[in-house]
């Protein structure tokens, strides 16, 4: 996997084509409820998971997406390839593959994300009740040897997320408007990928986590993450992440996403600041 | 703070007939029906929907022992009704129209995502359909498993 990891580049790349070329198949749910994939695998929006399940397959469907993801902030790179299989309208199984270039420190972090989501109650759209999920996300870090060394415990780690999103139709200016609220348990430094907990504190932060999204369009919409995050290593502070995004939904079986994202300061190096870009495949 | 009764009489009917100047300003306001073109407008857009649902084979199959010219009849009423038209619909209530069916979620998301490509269709602009959207959605705990 490790090794086979830059050739998943051209075969996501293929799937895109497949897609774009050919408008197959996809579930019945309406354009854009399926959201966008966040850097974590899972529907939501660029940083956020949202109450939603990815794809547009509705009750008895199946959908699968495939998302390559790329951050470029002033001193790192993000990549992310990942996948996800939903069913029902209810459950979804997502992976994701992170790879942090330190492109000023030298050399790299990576980390598999797991993801599960299982919507509990509301439909997005219809009820006058949120939808509202939970989720867990196992991580997995590649090599403890960094982490370990700035004081992170352990190289793996659960979050655990509850997540109520509502689309307010014509909210704003006639346009639909999307609300989403997001409770995270996590004892996850950046994300993961530099260990979890620390040599002083071994307990789960509860961290909370918006996103407002307004479709300009049936298609095109644009919105705001924001990701409060814990702040437990000694060595270097760690910031909230936020990105205004772009999204634009081409059909149901392709999205792109263009951000601007903040991540704050990351291991000493601060202001974090640059562009995210998203390509996600849907059947 | 204290006023005298003449005083609060006055306020009174000053509130009155800033309200009533309200009213008649929403009242000159479109209503959402002729937004969406009045008869005219509502009779194309079910018959552009109808075909959709038609074409859907997982849709029509509902349909097999139903009286299209009834229904389409049924449907323009409702959403008369719904848009704030000058209409009576006469049909059976929502929940007892679609008992017995057994419309899954699957269904009524096909019909809605149908309902806003009809509207794209017959040049329904994005704040219109987004208020008949609106006023519909509340109808899916009736039309869905029941």
């Amino acid at each position: 996997m490790k090794q086979s990891f830059s050739y998943l580049w051209p075969g996501l790349l293929g799937l895109l084509c497949l897609v774009c070329c050919n408008s197959a198949v996809a579930g019945s749910r309406v354009t854009a409820t399926g959201g966008a994939t966040s850097i974590e695998g899972g529907a939501g929006g660029g940083v956020v998971p949202w109450a939603v399940i990815n794809g547009y397959g509705s009750s008895g469907e199946w959908s699968a997406t495939a998302v390559a993801t790329g951050v470029f902030v002033d001193d790192y790179t993000l990549k992310v390839v990942g996948a996800s299989v939903s069913y029902d309208n209810r459950i979804e199984l997502s992976y994701a593959r992170q790879r942090l270039e330190l492109d000023t420190l030298g050399g790299n972090l990576q980390q598999d994300v797991f993801g599960v989501k299982y919507k509990v109650a509301g439909e997005l759209l219809y009820t006058r009740m949120p939808q509202i999920s939970v989720g867990l996300q196992y991580k997995n870090v590649d090599d403890f040897y960094l982490p370990e060394a700035v004081g992170a415990r352990d190289d793996s780690g659960v979050d655990y997320y509850v997540s109520a999103t509502k689309v307010l139709l014509g909210g704003v200016l006639g346009r639909n408007l999307l609300v989403n609220g997001t409770l995270r348990a996590t004892k996850a430094n950046q994300g993961g990928l530099l260990g979890f907990g620390s040599a002083d504190n071994n307990e789960y932060k509860l961290m909370k986590e918006v996103a407002v999204a307004l479709l300009l369009t049936d298609n095109i919409v644009l919105g705001m993450d924001y990701r409060e995050k814990p702040d437990e290593l000694n060595f270097a502070g760690e910031d909230d992440w936020q990105d205004f995004f772009l999204g634009w939904f081409v059909n149901k079986n392709l999205s792109i996403v263009l951000a601007y994202t903040d991540l704050g300061s990351i291991a000493g190096l601060d202001n974090q600041k640059g562009w995210y870009l998203s390509f996600e495949a849907g059947l | 703070m204290s006023f005298s009764p003449f005083k609060r009489s006055l306020r009174l009917a000053m509130l009155c007939a800033l309200l009533s100047l309200t009213g008649c300003a929403s009242q000159q306001q479109p209503v959402l029906y002729e937004k969406l073109g009045g008869e005219a407008g509502l009779a194309a857009l079910v018959d552009n929907l109808l075909q959709k649902m038609a074409n859907d084979a997982e849709i029509a199959r509902h349909f097999q022992d139903t009286d299209i010219a009834l229904f389409r009849k049924g449907l323009i009423d409702k959403l008369c009704v719904v848009s704030d038209g000058p209409c009576e619909y006469t049909g059976d209530t929502m929940k007892n129209c679609h008992k017995g069916f057994n419309i899954s979620q699957a269904d009524f998301d096909a019909l809605v995502q149908h309902l806003i490509h009809a509207m794209q269709e017959e040049g329904v602009p994005i704040a219109t359909r987004n208020a008949l959207l609106k006023r519909l959605a509340p109808m899916y705990q009736d039309v869905v498993y029941q």
